[in-house]
């Protein structure tokens, strides 16, 4: 003090001599929830964090992370019934992201840009057979080759695709996409082999000398239904009718079409029928809150004007009309029936009662473990009762969806990887659920999502074209900038501004930050002020 | 391209962004930014005098390339920040008594006008005066309004926590109606601080002219680095008011210093706005409209307003009093508000 000029006493910032973390009874941490989405994703995608590049303009960063879980984002941003969106925490608030859009959006990028896939960095020397180039076995293999494995697919059918080529309608998903997405996935050394049909599995295994095998044969045979009829009836089942326009571009059928069935597939026939000049009735037992098919796809297909006759069983068929039965639904929701009959005037009937496997080449497998439907596989290493061979997607599982296929190949390759290391695969932890309740609210505004606009009705009635557009680039980052980052950073320097005691230390574009216990007394302003309830105060050990 | 979106997910709301261009980001959002006020004073935890001093003092700073001088009066802010021998400040800061603040901010700024002269330097150091509503509205009001009236060249801030939270939470004329303090106890017919006593300093600094009058809250700090900015565009007697919350004083939670801010401006309790030459120029509207009860629950000096033994007839009248406030302050959509202004304030126009 004797030192100092006039009137002088202190220096400036000396302070910091002053520790005060040493008031502390709570320590702000950074914590990490897994965001609604993910948690609810079938292929695993981590959405938040693809959502956090997109919305930076860094459209290739995202797609790499985005098709870290899964490689066929173009087609999963036109297929997939996004359940994620359901879960979204903005749902909250306004209305959840939309998050399949921005996919799509990411999916068209990478196309229009021709990105591609890296090349493992080294090869393990490993080969895998996968049969069936649908879904499961595509996201399978594409795993598989990224672990650096050696991978082959037999594919039963004259091109890969599987269902997405055979099952769903190209107004849903035009197959230039498709080829440009399997394109990838073979050119990162992954061979498809199509036309051919394996009937005997083990002997296959042996004389390709492969390591493991991989069963994604899908659920290809339509179930039947006994319908009692006249010679002259056509009756249909839907893969025939979507395969048959799919390779022809056109099918002989009737004016009149009833399609029989409550499903996905139902609703795709009916709107593939419409758009070839039918006029196709969809018959369902139940009523539409008990039917399976997706929401927003039943919409379409009646503001397309398609008919549906709820509550109804097709008990006999004849020449040109149908004897349909009125169903009630009892305490239990079950249709019953009421002896009340009608007719239907219809030329053709097409059963869309559901898928089962085609078990010829699976029962040849000595000691195969099977369910009703499906093979049965272990939950997280997706092997099958027989050591070596794997199973995924609609042959192993009665969650029939293109992402379920995804996720379920993803897994087992995961899996086989494993396997062949000589471990098991085991699932890591998820972080908890991040809660709306956990996020605050206040510092996000209102803003609408941005709606795909559609083909207008009259002409999608009679063309195959792509019913939804995609987004501009605009719109898309507008969506990709509605998140809320549930659970996670995202950068906005709040904790770093409303620290009364600048104790929070800002690291850096894409470091995050980090607390300076030093000085930080525990108010928990931070925690309380973090939008997207990054941080967690807990109690100090004393 | 990205510049040009409107930034939905956060709004303008958050401190920084990484998506934001930088120079739409706040100062307190930069690495570099001055941290006029630094880390360990002693203010308690959760402090929104530390937060708001440091808001306004780092903002001045940017605004005046660092040539900037403080006095201080007495009061917590005071107290915290420089206990013998450490201080937290990293500017000229200077103490002088409990009602002098103003008085001494116009001497330096005459001094510094002064030496600038003989010096032959362009540009004079810019003062800042600040103390906490005690200081400000009843100690030094004299010294306040002598500053008001010459118009010195001096921008007084006012760290406003609704009472004397330094000696022990004592009324002030800045406390409102039924607030328990220290010196209005929960006794009598009417428990807390009287009813139609106190005094509202902006619209009095407003009264007196001067260029530039300004209320804050530190739950909206774009708002505050803005006017505090504003304020050094000016030369002349300048005033802001900033709400600064107080854990101890007003019986919050630590972590609800931004919070209960926030709730004030949203319940219309404290009205936030900018005048210049005694005309209110702008207002900050209301974003997501409350009802004042959901403001005095975060707090227990309003404890005996919420719970079973309440008066219904209380809450009632402050919630009048919130609307008041939307009325005339206009908080509320398109509303223009309307006040008279002082006639000083055309003679000080046309002197600039």
């Amino acid at each position: 003090m004797m030192n100092k000029a006039f009137a002088v006493t202190l220096d400036p910032a000396t302070s910091l001599q002053n520790h005060t973390g040493s008031w502390r009874t709570l320590r702000p941490v950074n914590v990490f929830k897994l965001p609604p989405c993910n948690n609810q994703c079938p292929a695993g995608e981590n959405i938040q964090q693809w959502l956090f590049y997109a919305a930076e303009g860094d459209y290739e960063h995202a797609w790499r992370i985005l098709t870290e879980e899964n490689p066929l984002p173009a087609c999963m941003g036109r297929v997939c019934y996004h359940t994620c969106e359901g879960k979204c925490n903005r749902g909250f608030l306004d209305e959840s992201v939309g998050i399949n859009s921005v996919e799509r959006f990411l999916g068209d990028y990478a196309i229009e840009h021709n990105l591609a896939f890296k090349r493992p960095s080294k090869e393990t020397g490993k080969k895998i057979l996968v049969i069936g180039a649908g879904p499961a076995g595509l996201s399978a293999a594409y795993q598989l080759r990224r672990f650096g494995h050696s991978v082959h697919i037999v594919e039963a059918a004259k091109e890969a695709g599987g269902m997405m080529r055979y099952g769903i309608p190209t107004y849903r998903l035009p197959r230039n996409i498709l080829d440009a997405e399997i394109k990838r996935i073979t050119d990162m050394g992954v061979t498809i082999e199509c036309g051919r049909k394996i009937e005997d599995i083990e002997a296959e295994k042996k004389n390709g000398k492969y390591d493991a095998v991989i069963l994604g044969l899908g659920a290809s045979v339509s179930a039947g239904a006994d319908i009692p009829q006249g010679d002259t009836t056509h009756v249909l089942n839907a893969l025939s009718v979507l395969g048959q326009i799919e390779t022809t571009g056109e099918i002989e059928i009737a004016r009149r079409v009833t399609v029989y069935g409550g499903g996905n597939t139902a609703v795709d026939v009916a709107r593939s029928l419409r758009r070839i000049g039918a006029e196709p009735v969809i018959v369902y037992r139940r009523n539409r809150e008990k039917m399976r098919a997706n929401a927003e796809e039943m919409d379409a297909a009646i503001a397309e004007g398609i008919q549906v006759k709820w509550l109804s069983t097709i008990s006999e068929a004849s020449k040109d009309a149908l004897k349909i039965e009125k169903m009630v639904l009892d305490e239990n929701g079950k249709p019953q029936p009421t002896g009340q009959f009608e007719e239907l005037p219809s030329d053709a009937v097409v059963l869309a009662l559901g898928q089962n496997v085609d078990k010829t080449a699976l029962s040849k497998l000595q000691n195969l473990q099977m369910e009703k439907d499906s093979v049965v596989v272990n939950n997280e290493t997706m092997m099958t009762s027989i050591d070596g061979i794997f199973a995924a997607g609609d042959v192993a599982t009665n969650d029939r969806t293109v992402t379920h296929a995804i996720g379920m190949g993803k897994n087992a390759a995961r899996g086989v990887n494993a396997f062949l290391n000589g471990s098991t695969y085991k699932k890591p932890q998820k972080h908890d659920l991040a809660k709306f309740e956990d996020m605050h609210p206040w510092y996000y505004t209102d803003a609408p999502k941005t709606v795909r606009q559609e083909l207008e009705v009259a002409r999608r009635s009679n063309t195959f074209d792509e019913v939804q557009f995609g987004l501009t680039e605009e719109n898309a980052i507008f969506e990709a900038r509605r998140c809320l980052s549930c659970g996670n950073c995202m950068e906005c320097d709040n904790c770093y501004g409303v620290c009364p005691d600048s104790a929070v230390v800002k690291l850096g574009p894409g470091k995050g930050y980090e607390f300076n216990y030093d000085y930080c007394k525990g108010c928990g302003v931070c925690a309380q002020e973090c939008p997207c309830g990054h941080i967690k105060m807990v109690p100090e050990q004393i | 391209m990205l510049e040009q979106i409107k930034f939905y997910q956060t709004g303008s709301n958050t401190v920084g962004n990484r998506l934001l261009n930088p120079a739409m980001r706040t100062i307190q959002a930069s690495t570099d930014r001055p941290n006029g006020l630094i880390s360990g004073h002693r203010a308690c935890q959760g402090c929104g005098e530390a937060l708001g001093a440091r808001y306004a003092i780092d903002a001045a700073l940017k605004a005046t390339n660092g040539q900037l001088m403080v006095v201080n009066a007495t009061g917590c802010l005071e107290v915290f920040s420089t206990p013998y021998p450490e201080s937290a400040w990293k500017l000229p800061w200077v103490h002088s008594l409990f009602g002098n603040a103003a008085a001494v901010g116009s001497g330096l700024a005459a001094a510094a006008q002064v030496l600038a002269k003989r010096n032959g330097d362009a540009n004079a150091p810019r003062i800042i005066a600040q103390g906490g509503d005690g200081g400000t509205t009843d100690i030094g009001f004299g010294a306040l309004s002598g500053m008001f009236d010459r118009n010195d060249d001096v921008l007084y801030i006012c760290y406003d926590n609704e009472a004397y939270m330094n000696t022990g939470v004592q009324r002030s004329s800045a406390t409102p109606p039924s607030a328990r303090t220290a010196t209005t106890q929960l006794v009598g017919d009417h428990p807390g601080a009287d009813w139609g006593k106190g005094k509202d300093l902006p619209l009095i600094a407003m009264a007196h002219g001067i260029p530039y009058v300004a209320t804050a809250t530190v739950a909206d700090l774009r708002d505050l680095e803005n006017k505090v900015t504003k304020a050094m565009s000016f030369h002349g007697a300048r005033y802001i008011q900033i709400l600064v919350p107080c854990p101890l004083g007003w019986g919050l939670a630590s972590n609800s210093t931004v919070s209960a801010a926030r709730m004030a401006m949203e319940t219309g309790f404290f009205p936030v706005y900018e005048a210049e030459y005694g005309k209110i120029t702008s207002v900050r509207k209301i974003r997501q409209k409350q009802p004042v009860l959901n403001y005095l629950k975060m707090q227990r000096r309003y404890a005996h307003l919420t719970g079973k033994k309440a008066d219904p007839n209380v809450v009632a009248r402050l919630q009048a009093l919130c609307d008041a406030n939307i009325k005339n302050f206009g908080l509320l959509g398109d509303d223009e508000p309307n006040a008279p202004v002082a006639i000083q304030a055309y003679e000080r126009s046309q002197a600039v």
